[in-house]
């Protein structure tokens, strides 16, 4: 569907000349039935990566995409507390590729980008081969600060999981909560700003306590953060202290609930103040990063996230890389699934367009998160972002905000049936 | 001069003609809709509970986005993003969907 407006029109008109205009209206046909339009290489292929080759192949089927992704079929992030509280098995939250492959025509490549050389546009591969492009989008989601909390590293997250990254870790936190006692302590520790999804910690919280309300409701759940606020905070806490009461008690960052210390054999943590919590099953979510391959690029700032131009994702780093979803520095979006898909459509229309030496319409952003606090009670956050005058996204004012705090039950049963929507909405968008 | 009077008439016309097909790869119609495709589906065609809106009449589409924007129709969560959007906007998002069988 291309659409032509007389504003666009004019703008073509004005910058090429109305007859070259008029000269590629007249035989669009010959002009994309051209050879591959350019070759793009897109390294990751969650809902920033795959959102992307997949839509820069809408714009522009003569574009040459490959996906590079390690994993066969791809575990999202989000619903994965949904798996936890058990409302949800995995094979309901796992996707394959075989969509992007075959009927969008995606070169879809099992394998991992070992190496990016921005200067001569070539990625090396862990299996060997290396692979040129026009254009390089890089979306490897995030990675751990290891060291910033003493005792908790890639081992220790094996018996202690942050399940942050969906897969065995989810399986194995799962485990941990179904083999707990009843009357047993669960503690989440939960991620410094700027973090993948913002209110994934809280959602998982609820869907924990929903499950142990049901099977072991003498436990209770200790949610240590090193923040003074969060996301859906008072819509959160509404709806804990209504499907919850008593269950889950929340230590802010400035009453102590800063932990910087763990000891993995007796499952005790030490916050900031000294005090010491043992948990039954404990939940780290360590400080994040900018994943992997970012870095080793070079396409990370100080803070560990990569620098971009607003508008188009390229790198402010390297030329002809462009970086989307958590690892990119996005303005005013939060790092969620939903502003990576967004920000992979946008990507994907400032790539199809340069290659095509055209103007990128202004871009429109967008994010919606829907988080369940129980399995009939949902709450959302959303909003519209456009580019500032600074160059950065911003939200559109007036647009967005969190679902309303006085309302009635079925007005939380309704953003539950919508959370379940969005869900099969999105993910069919991205690999279906 | 008729060379240059024909040019005039033909860029008239093309001016003219609103909503016409053209090589331009991406369009700001396309680019607004494709948010809209995160929860309505790709295209508006949505797999689940939320709410087709691929094929629905344009008319139909612009005047429920107004409605939502103003708080006219109530809603959960499209209040929120319909004050995200003029009318311009709306115009445009309500074509691309209303295009889509």
């Amino acid at each position: 569907m291309k659409d032509y407006s007389r504003r666009d029109f004019l703008k073509i008109a004005g910058t090429t000349g109305a007859v070259s205009a008029l000269g590629v209206m007249g035989f669009p046909a010959i002009v994309n039935s051209a050879k591959a339009s350019g070759r793009v290489v897109v390294v990751g292929g969650g809902f920033g990566g795959a959102s992307c080759a997949k839509y820069i192949r809408k714009f522009d089927s003569a574009m040459a995409v490959t996906l590079v992704e390690p994993k066969k079929a791809f575990i999202t992030c989000p619903f994965s507390n949904l798996v936890l509280g058990g409302l949800r098995e995995m094979p309901s939250i796992t996707h394959s590729y075989d969509a992007l492959k075959g009927k969008h025509g995606v070169d879809v490549m099992h394998d991992m980008v070992t190496e990016i050389d921005a200067a001569a546009k070539k990625v090396k591969l862990a299996g060997g081969k290396t692979l040129e492009y026009d254009r390089l989008v890089v979306s490897p989601g995030i990675d751990f600060k290891w060291d910033a909390i003493e005792g908790y590293d890639a081992a220790a997250s094996k018996t202690i999981p942050h399940a942050w990254q969906p897969g065995e870790q989810t399986t194995t936190l799962r485990k941990q909560i179904e083999a707990m006692a009843d009357g047993g302590v669960y503690i989440m520790v939960a991620p410094p700003n700027p973090f993948r999804c913002p209110p994934g910690p809280y959602e998982r919280v609820s869907m924990v306590a929903n499950y142990l309300k049901q099977n072991k409701p003498k436990s209770k759940i200790l949610i240590l953060d090193p923040k003074d606020k969060f996301s859906k905070q008072p819509l959160f806490m509404q709806g804990w202290e209504k499907l919850y009461p008593g269950m889950i008690e929340w230590v802010k960052g400035s009453d102590g609930g800063k932990v910087d210390e763990i000891d993995v054999a007796t499952r005790t943590l030490t916050t900031e103040l000294g005090d010491k919590h043992k948990g039954d099953v404990i939940n780290l979510i360590p400080p994040q990063k900018a994943g992997a391959i970012a870095f080793a690029a070079g396409l990370t700032n100080a803070d560990g996230w990569c620098p971009v131009d607003q508008r188009s994702f390229e790198s402010k780093v390297h030329k002809g890389v462009h970086v989307i979803g958590d690892s990119s520095v996005a303005g005013k979006m939060p790092k969620s699934g939903f502003a990576a898909s967004s920000q992979g459509k946008v990507a994907a229309a400032a790539i199809v367009s340069a290659m095509a030496g055209e103007t990128m319409p202004e871009p429109s952003y967008v994010n919606t998160c829907y988080s369940l606090v129980g399995p009939n009670y949902g709450i959302s956050v959303a909003a519209v972002y456009r580019l500032g005058t600074d160059g950065t996204i911003v939200k559109v004012e007036g647009s967005g905000g969190v679902s309303p705090k006085d309302v009635d039950d079925a007005f939380r049963a309704q953003e539950a049936v919508f959370t379940r929507g969005w869900y099969d909405s999105i993910t069919a968008d991205i690999w279906a | 001069m008729h060379r240059r009077l024909a040019f005039v008439i033909l860029f008239s016309l093309l001016i003219a003609m609103p909503g016409m097909s053209l090589a331009g790869k991406v369009s700001r119609g396309t680019m607004l809709a494709n948010s809209c495709a995160g929860c309505h589906g790709e295209d508006g065609k949505s797999p689940g509970a939320i709410p087709r809106i691929a094929g629905k009449s344009a008319g139909y589409i612009e005047q429920t986005m107004k409605d939502f924007a103003s708080g006219k129709r109530a809603a959960t969560v499209m209040g929120r993003h319909a004050l995200g959007y003029t009318d311009e906007e709306i115009k445009l998002i309500a074509k691309y969907f209303a295009s889509q069988q």
